[in-house]
């Protein structure tokens, strides 16, 4: 019962938002007609004194009493809106995913067009005027975090290897689709018994081409809900954003010389040249950009809090730079966000790469929300002129061209294809073309005195974008399990194929140059040494520029599981690459011996214990002296990784030599603390300020404390004076699992190791989305 | 279109090819012309010396195991026959091909592509990738870019992901079932689009 009252708080807690922001609206309107009026007399409404009222004000007012509390709305009314959209945009995806039944049935999409119809329907009634979707707000703020997250994450590999067959649906189908909606609408315009009679031929061409092109963003909200495969995926989410180029350019072309009802054979050809112009400008840009990105990022690592502000604020930059010269700023994105990925990657710090990510996750989700929403609200805003002929003709079109375009185009391209498209897949793509506000947004730019029959337009537009999204979203999951079409595969990428994907490539290169054949590989092998020749030395920071692929892939590897292993329990779960047969074996023997051996350590050595991890504790206590707001925690020097993986050497080999001792010992550490507490305990117990006694012979790394740093990622540094003990978890060999470090000796490197990896838990914690505090690590964190 | 049937006529036992192979008579007249323009001295087969003509080959890191790849066990030669029949592999795959279970498999099939990669991999043909043998395979590929503990840590790692029964060692099964999909997608770079062009390295 309580979950349905959380959900019915929060509902309720949106709802009452919905109504906030119209009557926020509607304030923001009075207060504005208040003021005209001329209300000056201070009751409550502060003004201020230059009010256009002649001489009863300025220096001899007539004094009031002093107001406590004033209300000065109009002061902050523009962030104070947008914020209000931006929370009732989040408050309604949080929503949706409390009810688990409607998220499964409707996709998110069409429940944030109800809500903006909603919304916009309240507003309606309280008397604001609920704002349209403008055009400028739309593509300058909405839609390039959207474009910018496809394109930082845009899967290259799948992405090239199907760039024929994604330009060719981008390109030719778009044209097809346009001239043949365009032209139909036409023809049946000119029939007798409409009144369409106005409508000239090149209106409907424009109209055509605003209507045909798929959307990004709605492509993006339904395909990814229904988890379908990457080839498919990729390919109407490809064609969606490479169609941007056709669009600009049909558009353009077609704007322009509407009013004069016709165009030349010359206006063609420059149109053709001016598609290369576009698309090929806003590649060029992007990637000009991307590269800039990548070299600035090769200086940052001193200031690393600022890293993730060059990958957006660049690729803003060259969104707005390509749209300065009109050309085709969505292709400039994409380029720029994947062209500069590889080299920023290998250049910034691993928190900034997840701060990019999830900022990057975020604006476009909010973007998206916002845009469905507005795109309801704008439904109930404009003017509309209805036209039954115009709207059902143009949706039939729409399918009809968008079928016979997708079945005539993959005829051709199977003859290319090595992986035939079937006709499941070719119904998929045809179902999957989804109209959005892109389209909205082209046809609300066009003028009205130019084009009478805009309202009509948008009306009609409107409604094609309510079809595909609604019908076409809402089915298209049911019948793609019907159709049993084939999922995205879960599996993670094993290091056994990145191997093998190399491998390949070196194979199939040689196989082509024994044939002489300067094919596909040819030309990738010589791209790939290219980079690694010239352009990975000028823009990674230092020796990565040396680093193979495959070894940052290792890295990137068992540093996951490193996380994911210390995050589910701390060893007690085992990472699911390792076949379970010959692990579970080896420890469950070692697991019962420690349970039995429990509690027999001995309060001489628990002492010893707490004592080392307590100077432990004080050497973090040390570094919390100056911390600096602009500098994050001495990251582990992420070229260490060698001398890390050296010390899980020795680490191994000391713990063979210690599992052939019989007793094991477990070591039920205390709970370790979080910093803060930690820090509570030292401040009152100044007697725990003992230098520690260096232990034995563990080697001991100095750390230049140079870098100061924040108290909770104190332990990172520690870590690294320590064996890391857990990072090894994953590295099981054939040699056997012995697991953790059981603690069964007095020797004192063993709990230098097991605190060392306490300290790793916290760092690989810190590494991770920050959870919370470490206070809840249980007792027994490695399996002994 | 004289010249090309005088070429086919030099090629002896050109239908068992075609129907081996099954590539279309246009491609195995390429492919002897390319084999013409590596056999330098015209002796109607192929040395290693003629494959290291290639100059990219060179710097491939697995161009001396491709090269060997061709030459079987123990021969020192390569005819036109073996050569179209080992670049056959690498033809994509015919999807409809109609399974008879008494005919032999043919060369371009998932399968046979897998074997010849693996063939690759275990240079001691025992059936096995031995830990030393994937070592070697990643030394060549990585190019002493990295130090010895690094390989060893890939190379157990990769053994422990594919290797099922437990022998440290990957069989033919496992390399199967660990790398069903990488080779699928992959242009052939066997039969040029109509559009390639084709470079004869004189």
């Amino acid at each position: 019962m309580s979950c349905w009252t959380r959900r019915g708080l929060l509902l309720a807690l949106a709802l009452g938002l919905a109504l906030l922001v119209p009557m926020a609206l509607s304030l923001g309107a009075a207060e504005k007609t208040r003021r005209s009026v001329g209300n000056g007399h201070g009751t409550g409404v502060t003004l201020r004194p230059d009010d256009s009222h002649g001489d009863g004000h300025g220096v001899n007012k007539t004094k009031k009493i002093f107001p406590v509390l004033t209300f000065d709305f109009a002061h902050v009314k523009i962030p104070f809106e947008i914020s209000l959209w931006v929370l009732l945009a989040s408050l309604m995806k949080l929503g949706f995913h409390l009810i688990p039944r409607l998220s499964s049935i409707v996709p998110e999409s069409c429940l944030l067009i109800v809500v903006g119809l909603l919304v916009g329907g309240l507003m309606k009634l309280v008397g604001a005027a609920p704002p349209e979707l403008q055009s400028d707000v739309f593509f300058l703020y909405l839609l390039p975090p959207i474009i910018l997250d496809a394109g930082y994450f845009l899967p290259i590999r799948p992405f090239s290897e199907n760039l024929g067959t994604i330009l060719m649906f981008a390109v030719v189908g778009t044209l097809w689709n346009s001239f043949f909606i365009g032209g139909l609408l036409y023809a049946v315009c000119q029939i007798e018994g409409t009144d369409l009679k106005s409508i000239g031929l090149l209106p409907c061409f424009l109209f055509g081409s605003v209507i045909s092109a798929v959307d990004p963003v709605a492509v993006l909200a339904v395909f990814e809900e229904i988890h379908i495969n990457e080839l498919l995926h990729i390919l109407v989410f490809g064609e969606s954003l490479l169609n941007d180029a056709v669009t600009v350019v049909l558009y353009h072309l077609f704007e322009e010389y509407s009013g004069l009802g016709m165009v030349t054979f010359l206006d063609v050809f420059l149109g053709v040249i001016c598609f290369l112009v576009v698309s090929l400008g806003g590649v060029l840009v992007g990637a000009f950009y991307g590269l800039l990105a990548a070299f600035t990022s090769r200086f940052a690592s001193h200031t690393r809090v600022i890293e993730p502000l060059f990958v957006f604020v660049y690729s803003y930059m060259s969104y707005l730079s390509a749209e300065v010269f009109h050309l085709s700023g969505i292709m400039a994105l994409i380029a720029c966000g994947a062209v500069m990925r590889p080299y920023v990657e290998a250049n910034i710090s691993h928190k900034s790469h997840t701060t990019t990510k999830y900022f990057l996750k975020m604006w476009s989700s909010v973007s998206e929300t916002l845009i469905f929403i507005f795109l309801g609200v704008s439904t109930v805003a404009g003017l509309h002129s209805w036209n039954w002929t115009f709207v059902t003709v143009t949706i039939i079109l729409c399918l009809v061209a968008r079928v016979l375009g997708v079945m005539g185009l993959t005829f051709v391209i199977n003859k290319f294809r090595i992986v035939k498209l079937t006709n499941k897949d070719q119904f998929i793509i045809a179902y999957g073309g989804l109209r959005g506000a892109i389209a909205f947004s082209l046809g609300y730019l066009l003028h009205p005195e130019e084009f009478p029959m805009r309202n009509m337009f948008l009306t009609t537009i409107i409604t094609v974008v309510f079809f595909t999204v609604f019908v076409q979203g809402m089915t298209i999951r049911p019948l793609v399990d019907l159709l049993a079409v084939k999922k995205k595969q879960e599996t993670k990428r094993s290091i056994n194929e990145e191997i093998h994907t190399q491998f390949l490539d070196h194979l199939l290169t040689g196989i082509e140059d024994i044939c002489g054949h300067y094919g596909h590989h040819h030309w990738k092998d010589k791209l790939n040494r290219f980079n690694k020749k010239y352009v990975k030395k000028c823009l990674i920071a230092g020796e990565r520029s040396k680093e193979p692929q495959l070894i940052a892939f290792y890295h990137k590897m068992e540093m996951k599981q490193a996380i994911e292993l210390v995050e589910s329990g701390g060893g007690v779960k085992l990472p699911s690459a390792v076949p379970s047969t010959v692990s579970m074996q080896n420890i469950q023997p070692k697991k019962s011996n420690s349970e039995r051996a429990l509690p027999q350590i001995s309060k001489s050595r628990e002492e010893e214990i707490r004592k080392i991890l307590r100077s432990n504790l004080q050497k973090t206590r040390q570094r919390l002296r100056s911390y600096n707001r602009h500098t994050l925690v001495g990251e582990p020097d992420e070229d260490g990784w060698n001398d890390l993986l050296l010390k899980r050497q020795k680490i191994m080999d000391m713990d063979k030599q210690i599992s052939r001792m019989s007793n094991y010992l477990t070591v039920p550490a205390p709970p370790p603390e979080s910093p803060t507490l930690s820090r509570s305990r030292l401040a009152s117990d100044p007697q725990h300020y003992v230098p520690k006694p260096t232990l034995g012979n563990v080697p001991i790394i100095k750390v230049d404390l140079a870098s100061p740093q924040s108290p909770e990622y104190v332990s990172v540094v520690d870590e690294f004076q320590k064996e890391a003990v857990p990072l090894k978890e994953e590295d099981e060999d054939a040699g056997g699992l012995t697991m953790k470090v059981p603690l069964g000796d007095p020797k004192k490197e063993e709990q230098e190791q097991q605190d060392g990896g306490k300290e790793q838990q916290r760092l690989m914690r810190c590494l991770s989305d920050p959870g919370p505090g470490g206070a809840e690590e249980e007792d027994e964190p490695f399996l002994p | 279109m004289g010249s090309s049937n005088s070429t086919l006529s030099k090629i002896p036992n050109l239908g068992r090819l075609i129907e081996e192979t099954g590539f279309t008579p246009a491609h195995i007249k390429r492919l002897y012309k390319r084999f013409q323009a590596l056999d330098k001295g015209n002796k109607g087969y192929l040395s290693p010396q003629d494959f290291g003509s290639v100059k990219e080959l060179a710097t491939n890191p697995i161009g001396d195991r491709i090269i060997g790849a061709f030459f079987s066990q123990g021969q020192e030669t390569v005819d036109f026959h073996s050569f179209v029949r080992i670049l056959a592999h690498f033809r994509p795959l015919d999807k409809n091909r109609a399974k008879r279970p008494d005919s032999p498999e043919p060369i371009n099939s998932r399968i046979s592509k897998l074997r010849f990669a693996f063939q690759l991999y275990d240079q001691d043909n025992d059936g096995k990738i031995s830990r030393d043998e994937l070592l070697q395979v990643l030394r060549t590929m990585l190019e002493m870019q990295v130090t010895e503990e690094q390989l060893e840590s890939i190379a157990d790692r990769t053994i422990q992901e594919a290797d099922l029964d437990g022998d440290n060692a990957i069989s033919f099964d496992e390399f199967r079932k660990v790398n069903a999909d990488t080779f699928l997608r992959i242009p052939s770079p066997v039969t040029p689009s109509q559009i390639t062009v084709w470079l004869i390295v004189l």
